[in-house]
């Protein structure tokens, strides 16, 4: 789980996080934390002195966050509406620009030291050729380097003389110079940061890096000034200016290709924070009373402001339709594909954009509790998390290059003692040993291992998020991925969660077996169901409501959970329930079972009605499903998942709900709290379970589960139990998230096979362990070129991910 | 072997020998900033640079420090009480895209760190116990003892 700080909008209750100004102590803190709770309205208010905020939650057809905050200010503090989440679009845009930055500079210093890199590899030409008279006839160490002299030097006798007729000295100056220039400019950045690490006791690339190239520059600088020391002792006063400039040359170009990519890790964040408007319509009372239309930042729309959309127009803020009609795209928040048509009562998210019709909304969540913002953050704070997988590359990354600096000395000191030992003289075992060394030291790149796994989580958040699969951080990516069996809670997830009134079945030989009397049968149950909470009463009423019967409260009632419902309406006693409850009022239901089982069996839910201690009829009230959840069911199977129904409801019909969704395990008529129970069971048999749910009532069994889904509606990003959320509302984004889960952990397998084979491998050859078998040694110009496109190939194999067909 | 060759070995196994103490095992002198409680509002500097001190009049209500991020972090070290906010502000003064981002593996919190900006992290270690900090790659360390 995450810590993301998403509020959470229930149907009951909205909630608000104020800033607070000029709170000092904790007398401060409870005296605003006091008057907010005592306000109408607000169900609960906390306050932190610390974070220098209110969380509120209200009822927002009591009080609105504009009474709250004046509330505050009168209480004598400073308090505002928050801004659109400002802190996650900031960071964004401040990671940006300096990426951008980065980019560029390196881009201009990777040309820059290329091109004297050339220049220094065409001028050492002549000191490798050994026929001059200051020496350079020791051996030439760089595989890489013997190759370019031995293939080039033909050609550049031919075409340059004169470079051949520079004294040696001259031209090793001259080297000198560039190289410190190279050195003092283009990499400077390596051997700075490379200090400021090293009096911290750390180490990084920049460590390696600056030793390596620092090593081969001294060497060359000593032989330079003092090449008679050298040949007193044997050795030949070889130079590597040329390769110090490429190696920075060629980091520097993989630093930038970097840096280029890094930046489009994020892009799918930086596409959704800039679909907020910038301006809003609102209509503002004129002094003349009447009303205009003003148009105003989206920071200055307060709630309950009216706000006009015109097609073609983004919607500026979260809000609810008062007028007009239109088809919304919410695609980039949702991924639904198609428009979602918008009427008076229905809600509209900021960011997307009114395609047909013209409508006005009144405003309702703005600034950081705006889905919009929310989502942002979500994601920005999903991207920033990281993944258990993570665990061994950061505990390799920890000591690497200490390590490795280790191996370098190791190198060195075997290939000296070697070679030395088998009859080389010193100054080759020395030229050779160094050689070794330093290729070790540059071709070792802890970077690809330390971008494995997060630019991996970066793009696949992204791409989730565009699909409308809101997966809230690194772990919950990664246990979506080893998910064995998914768990459907039936209302809402597998239906449409909107139960409608389908059969009333009147008891044969009773005054309600007339049209008249089924009429009056069905107004007496939804009078006694008015005073239920459940949503089968819920549907029973509203179908009566719309039938136009009259519906009155009762005169007694009383809720019998997991039974159903007793009461008094108009002095006639009333049950309606199921068998169980039937049972308790000694009421023989044989004359009607076989109709409540045919109900059942047609996947409706049948609920016994007595009236007076007598039988009276079967009321049938059905839920439908999804349209897309058999399809998606098909999908989970597909994928290899158990696919398993949850419901409170009985068995019958559950099990008729289930064949149509294509699903062929139930579990039926559990409690509440028995959702836990049985994920708990099927985790104690090895199984790892996702729960998918509405994210309300669920809540405790979606955190039971190895993940935790809540199926929103578009506008509920909240779902703070679930570890991911779905927001188009439907199943297809479950099959979606475990494919894109599966994908991301095959991609970070993949960079960290990748970066830990390179350096398994790498390290060892540029230490010379195929030299004695096979006399291959690796350049260090070479070395410095892996080390360079390392990361570059980890990053650009994540980037794949938003390539990557998730339908 | 000749004596330089002994020599080399013995040159060679003293270095490696260095590098795994002065990178693993040295202390780090001068980089452990205390936050005692205090009853004022007040900010106090020490030689590390680290300000120490709470927020709010009366009772300790926040622990504050800055931790200056260059090549490493200073102080890398900073001892706080268990069960009460923290406020670690990191005042990067650098470039180098090995800092930009510290993580508090401990409190799912990663946090990209500005260049030559200050960054405020807030964390309440829930019980004593030491609490690492690290750059995103886990190369640069800290820690946040929490007593």
């Amino acid at each position: 789980m995450t810590t993301a700080n998403i509020t959470h909008s229930g149907p009951a209750a909205e909630k608000v996080v104020i800033p607070i100004t000029g709170m000092t102590c904790a007398a401060c803190q409870g005296r605003v934390q006091r008057t907010l709770q005592k306000t109408p309205g607000v169900v609960d208010a906390a306050v932190n002195l610390m974070m220098g905020n209110a969380t509120v939650s209200y009822d927002p057809a009591a009080v609105t966050p504009d009474a709250l905050i004046a509330t505050i200010q009168k209480t004598g503090y400073g308090a505002e509406l928050p801004p659109p989440d400002a802190s996650a679009v900031d960071e964004q845009a401040a990671r940006d620009r300096a990426q951008e930055e980065e980019f560029h500079e390196l881009r201009t210093k990777a040309v820059v030291s290329g091109v004297a890199g050339a220049a220094a590899m065409v001028a050492s030409m002549p000191l490798m050729a050994g026929d001059h008279a200051a020496g350079h006839a020791g051996i030439v160490a760089d595989p890489f380097m013997r190759w370019a002299m031995q293939s080039l030097t033909p050609a550049l006798r031919g075409a340059a003389p004169w470079l051949y007729a520079i004294p040696t000295g001259a031209l090793s100056w001259a080297l000198l110079a560039v190289t410190l220039g190279v050195m003092a400019w283009a990499g400077r950045h390596f051997y700075t940061r490379a200090w400021a690490a090293f009096r911290h006791h750390a180490a990084d690339m920049n460590t390696l890096v600056a030793v390596g190239t620092g090593a081969a520059f001294l060497y060359s600088a000593v032989a330079t000034a003092a090449p008679g020391l050298f040949r007193a002792a044997g050795l030949a006063p070889d130079v590597y200016y040329e390769a110090v400039v490429i190696i920075i040359a060629l980091i520097l170009t993989g630093n930038a290709f970097e840096a280029r990519a890094k930046r489009q890790t994020s892009s799918a964040l930086r596409a959704l924070a800039a679909l907020q408007p910038k301006t809003a319509r609102v209509l503002r009372p004129t002094p003349d009373g009447g009303q205009a239309e003003v148009d105003l930042p989206v920071e200055a729309v307060r709630a309950d402001d009216l706000v006009l959309v015109r097609p073609g127009e983004r919607v500026p803020v979260d809000g609810e339709v008062v007028s007009g009609e239109s088809a919304v795209d919410e695609s980039m928040l949702t991924g639904e594909s198609l428009p979602v048509a918008k009427k008076p009562g229905d809600r509209v998210i900021g960011g997307t954009i009114n395609r047909t019709g013209a409508f006005r909304y009144r405003a309702t969540t703005l600034g950081a509790s705006s889905v919009l913002a929310q989502i942002v953050k979500l994601m920005r704070d999903a991207q920033g998390s990281r993944a258990p997988i993570q665990a061994l590359a950061d505990r390799i990354s920890a000591v690497f290059v200490p390590v490795v600096l280790s191996i370098a000395i190791v190198t060195f000191t075997t290939w000296f003692v070697a070679a030395h030992v088998t009859g080389t003289p010193a100054g080759a075992a020395l030229v050779r040993a160094f050689a070794a060394a330093v290729a070790v030291l540059i071709i070792a790149c802890p970077c690809a291992m330390g971008l494995a796994v997060p630019t991996a989580v970066m793009v696949s958040t992204g791409k989730g998020a565009e699909l409308g699969v809101l997966i809230k951080g690194g772990e919950a990516l990664q246990r979506a991925g080893d998910v064995s069996t998914v768990v459907l809670d039936k209302t809402g997830t597998v239906t449409e969660g909107r139960p409608t009134v389908t059969d009333v079945v009147p008891a044969a030989g009773t005054v309600h077996a007339s049209a008249a009397g089924r009429d009056a049968l069905l107004a007496l149950v939804a009078s006694l169901e008015s005073s239920s909470e459940h949503p089968l009463a819920d549907a029973i009423v509203r179908h009566a409501k719309d039938q136009g019967y009259a519906v009155r409260a009762p005169e007694a009632f009383e809720s019998h959970t997991g039974r159903g419902a007793t009461g008094v309406v108009d002095g006639t006693a009333l049950a309606v329930g199921n068998e169980r409850l039937m049972a308790d009022w000694v009421i023989n239901v044989a004359p009607l079972r076989a109709d409540a089982e045919r109900l059942a069996g047609e996947g409706k839910t049948p609920m016994y009605v007595a009236v007076d201690g007598a039988l009276a009829g079967v009321i049938a009230v059905a839920d439908p499903i999804k349209e897309t959840s058999r399809e998606a069911v098909r999908r989970l199977r597909a994928l290899g998942l158990d696919v398993v129904m949850l419901t409170g409801d009985n068995r019958r019909t559950a099990e008729a709900v289930a064949r149509a969704a294509g699903i062929d395990r139930v579990v039926a008529e559990v409690l509440p709290d028995g959702k836990v129970a049985e994920v708990r069971r099927l985790q104690e048999q090895g199984r790892v379970v996702a729960m998918v749910g509405d994210g309300i009532n669920d809540a405790p069994a979606l955190a039971q589960a190895d993940v935790g889904m809540a199926v929103g509606s578009g506008t509920d990003v909240a779902a703070e139990a679930a570890d991911v959320v779905l927001m188009r509302g439907d199943l297809a984004g479950v099959a979606r998230a475990v494919e894109l889960s599966r994908r991301t952990m095959r991609t970070m397998k993949q960079n960290l096979f990748w970066a830990f084979v390179y350096n398994v491998v790498g390290i060892p050859v540029a230490a010379g362990v195929l030299y004695p078998a096979f006399g291959l040694l690796l350049s260090p110009i070479l070395a410095s070129a892996a080390m360079a496109f390392s990361s570059v190939s980890v990053v650009s194999n994540s980037l794949r991910l938003r390539q990557a067909r998730v339908d | 072997m000749t004596a330089i060759d002994w020599l080399v070995i013995a040159a060679g196994a003293s270095a490696v020998s260095w590098v795994l103490w002065y990178f693993f095992a040295a202390e780090r002198v001068g980089a452990v900033a205390t936050l005692a409680p205090a009853s004022t509002g007040t900010s106090t500097g020490t030689s590390t640079g680290t300000s120490t001190g709470t927020s709010g009049s009366g009772a300790v209500q926040a622990q504050q420090a800055t931790i200056t991020v260059k090549g490493g972090y200073s102080p890398a070290v900073v001892r706080v009480k268990a069960g009460r906010p923290v406020r670690l502000a990191f005042d990067r003064q650098e470039t180098s895209g090995c800092s930009e981002e510290v993580v508090f593996a401990d409190f799912g919190i990663r946090r990209y760190l500005p260049a030559h900006e200050q960054t405020v992290v807030e964390v309440t270690p829930p019980v004593p116990g030491t609490y690492a900090f690290t750059c995103g790659m886990g190369m640069l360390r800290g820690k946040l003892v929490a007593e």
